[in-house]
């Protein structure tokens, strides 16, 4: 016991650490903050380290070419021992990062703890949250498989969309011409080395403002920030009704961390590493590419985004959304910090989660996306057919052949692109429907050149039948009693 | 042998009095200096550094980029079918493996009228594939759909499929390829500026 007083003492006698960081532990704040709502920053900490320490092990075994990448992932996942717990561990540390960043984010902005003083220190979180995005992004593309390849496509097109320097942005995020070795290498070099090192940097600067400028107090409705008293007001409530960091505050912090790791290494034991699916040979065109969790929300607004209005969004939206982000401090920097007195920020938050969900829920289902294989492997349901003519029975037979269903469903089977066809003869008379699939239209390609007259009659006639029992089928109604009402 | 330096360093500065003015103003010039040389240094080292950075967006090295590659044999691609053809790209590293094959679509019209589309959909750069029952090449990422002559049938594409230029030499089917198809830089042209944009077909 005394041989380790004396090693602490020889240590900080020359390091002069040991002041300052009990300091920094006891440091008041006020007890309102030291609550189960204050803990979200410390567990992103927490995730922060564990990040590193998996991602550190992974790059012992990750060999960081095109070539070799989808190989290594496999014997990460199948030989290295608990290589798949480590890409497990890291790739569900990854989601609990983002989810955890974000949480801590609506945090701080319902409890208006971006006001004066700690401007800033919002800005670099804001700056946190993008590397962290960017850290998802490049992590996705390190797991080189069909998705990560295909994913770096959609990349390099919304570059090639930029006026001007388009073509010369699209070989500078792939590192040349094509998806290829050197854009496998950037985006290593992105990912373990740039933006790992800023992360350190910013999240150092972060910390040391929340130490400097004091933990947000829990807002009080009528308690305003006022520029010229804050800081008064602040140092009485810390000093008068303050509690040291450590341990009021950070045992909370600490149970919750603990959870969390708890939580990921569940995550990571119970449902394992996330892929590698495919390898990336860009010549398998059987695929369906999809984003990981995160980022399907804006996988769905591109499938959603007007045409028309596409180019400009996906480049102006991003630096306007985070613009905003950098700018409300500024925007809204004093007054009333409590929720319950900011019905438009509480607005903000439920609209942007709605929207966000909503967006995230499609991009799980993609509704846009033809099922491809649906006109092989989904057939017409029995239902369907029964007590139908021969000529009616051709045209289901034409309906599948003619790949309808890839975006057409019956009986709740196949796309979604176009509307189900269950109820269409209620919808549509022959006329209509003769017109719509000869000459398309509202989203539907032309069929007039690929049909044969035959087919087409044929297969209006099946449509005809996709009625409700007892229902009847559109008729014209300027021809009333001239079109024949069968069933 | 730094330790005879500080006697006369101070017997100079006690000493000579007169000369202080001029002393003080070689330690003024040594900040300068100092920037100076390290301005000059850092930009012989920052210029090589953007250009080893930049250098895959040079207007050289994208020109060179592109090269003529072969599909093979004409015969393989029937009059009057669309099908898939896959190529080495022109320029690869020894480890790009499999992502330097590239597969593309072959449209043989009439004997020696073809069209050679892109297998990137020209909304965001997904594979697109062919439907020869329906006639339509479909995109699985957004929903995007094309006519068999590659222009857009519906969905968020913002134009028809992008098109190689191509030629037919001795009986083999060349096409001029080496890049990422997007909107900024078709398949077959150098530059952004696209001064002869196009195919050879058309």
């Amino acid at each position: 016991m005394r041989l380790i007083r004396l090693l602490a003492e020889w240590f900080d006698r020359r390091l002069q650490l040991g002041k300052p960081i009990q300091e920094a532990m006891s440091h008041p704040v006020p007890r309102s903050s030291a609550s189960w709502a204050y803990v979200f920053g410390s567990a992103s900490l927490t995730l922060l380290m564990l990040q590193f320490a998996t991602g550190i092990c992974l790059a012992m075994v990750y060999v960081p070419s095109a070539d070799e990448a989808w190989n290594s992932l496999q014997v990460l996942n199948q030989q290295q021992t608990f290589g798949w717990y480590l890409r497990a561990l890291h790739g569900w540390g990854s989601n609990f990062m983002v989810a955890m960043v974000l949480v801590h984010m609506v945090q701080v902005f319902l409890f208006g703890a971006f006001k004066y003083p700690r401007e800033l220190t919002w800005m670099v979180g804001v700056l946190l949250l993008l590397m962290v995005l960017g850290m998802a992004f490049t992590g996705q593309v390190l797991r080189f498989d069909q998705d990560s390849y295909w994913g770096l496509g959609i990349g390099a097109s919304i570059m090639g969309r930029v006026p001007l320097v388009g073509a010369q942005l699209v070989k500078l995020m792939l590192g040349g011409p094509i998806i290829a070795g050197e854009t496998l290498s950037r985006f290593f070099a992105i990912h373990v080395f740039v933006v790992p090192g800023a992360l350190i940097g910013f999240v150092g600067l972060h910390l040391l403002m929340v130490l400097k400028l004091g933990v947000n107090e829990w807002p009080v409705p009528g308690r305003v920030v006022r520029r010229e008293t804050y800081l008064q007001e602040y140092h009485e409530l810390t000093h008068r009704d303050g509690v040291p960091f450590v341990p009021d505050a950070f045992r909370k912090d600490l149970v919750f961390s603990g959870i969390v790791l708890f939580a990921v290494a569940a995550c990571a034991a119970v449902f394992g590493p996330f892929g590698p699916n495919g390898a990336p040979d860009p010549t398998v065109v059987q695929t369906v590419p999809a984003p990981d969790f995160f980022f399907l929300w804006l996988y769905a607004a591109l499938a959603l985004l007007p045409p028309n209005m596409e180019t400009f969004l996906l480049l102006v939206g991003p630096a306007v959304g985070i613009g905003l982000l950098l700018a409300l401090p500024l925007i809204s920097g004093t007054g009333e910090k409590s929720w319950r007195r900011r019905p438009v920020a509480v607005l903000t938050v439920a609209l942007t989660l709605v929207v966000l969900t909503a967006l995230t829920r499609l991009g799980l289902h993609a509704p846009w996306s033809p099922v491809m294989n649906a006109w092989s492997s989904t057939p017409v349901p029995d239902a369907f057919l029964k007590g139908r003519s021969p000529l009616e029975v051709q045209g289901a037979v034409v309906l599948q052949a003619k790949q309808c269903r890839n975006c057409h469903s019956l009986g709740g089977q196949g796309g979604e692109r176009g509307p189900a066809l269950d109820s269409v003869a209620t919808r549509l008379t022959g006329d209509q429907l003769f017109r719509q699939i000869l000459q398309g239209g509202g989203n539907m390609p032309a069929y007039g050149k690929n049909l044969s007259p035959p087919q087409a009659t044929a297969l209006v006639a099946f449509l005809r039948t996709l009625h409700p029992a007892g229902q009847r089928p559109a008729t014209d109604a300027s021809l009333l009693g001239d079109a024949p009402i069968k069933r | 042998m730094a330790k005879p330096t500080p006697p006369t360093a101070r017997s100079d500065s006690s000493v000579a009095t007169p000369s202080a003015a001029r002393k003080v103003s070689r330690r003024k010039w040594l900040m300068p200096l100092g920037i100076a040389l390290n301005a000059v240094a850092g930009a012989l080292i920052a210029v090589p550094i953007l250009g080893y950075l930049l250098a895959p967006a040079g207007r050289r090295q994208m020109k060179a980029d592109l090269d003529w590659v072969t599909l093979g044999d004409l015969a393989q691609f029937p009059v009057g079918e669309t099908r898939l053809a896959t190529y080495r790209n022109p320029f690869v590293r020894p480890w790009d493996g499999d992502t330097g094959d590239i597969a593309c679509w072959v449209r043989r019209i009439a004997a020696d009228k073809l069209q050679v589309f892109a297998i990137n959909c020209a909304h965001l750069g997904c594979p697109v594939r062919w439907f020869p029952q329906s006639e339509l090449f479909m995109c699985p990422c957004h929903g995007g759909a094309y006519y068999a002559d590659g222009s857009r049938a519906s969905g968020p594409p913002p134009r028809g499929l992008f098109e190689y230029t191509y030629k037919i030499e001795s009986g083999r089917l060349w096409i001029k390829a080496g890049q990422m198809p997007t909107l900024a830089s078709p398949p077959s042209v150098a530059s952004s500026g696209g001064t002869k944009k196009g195919c050879a077909c058309a």
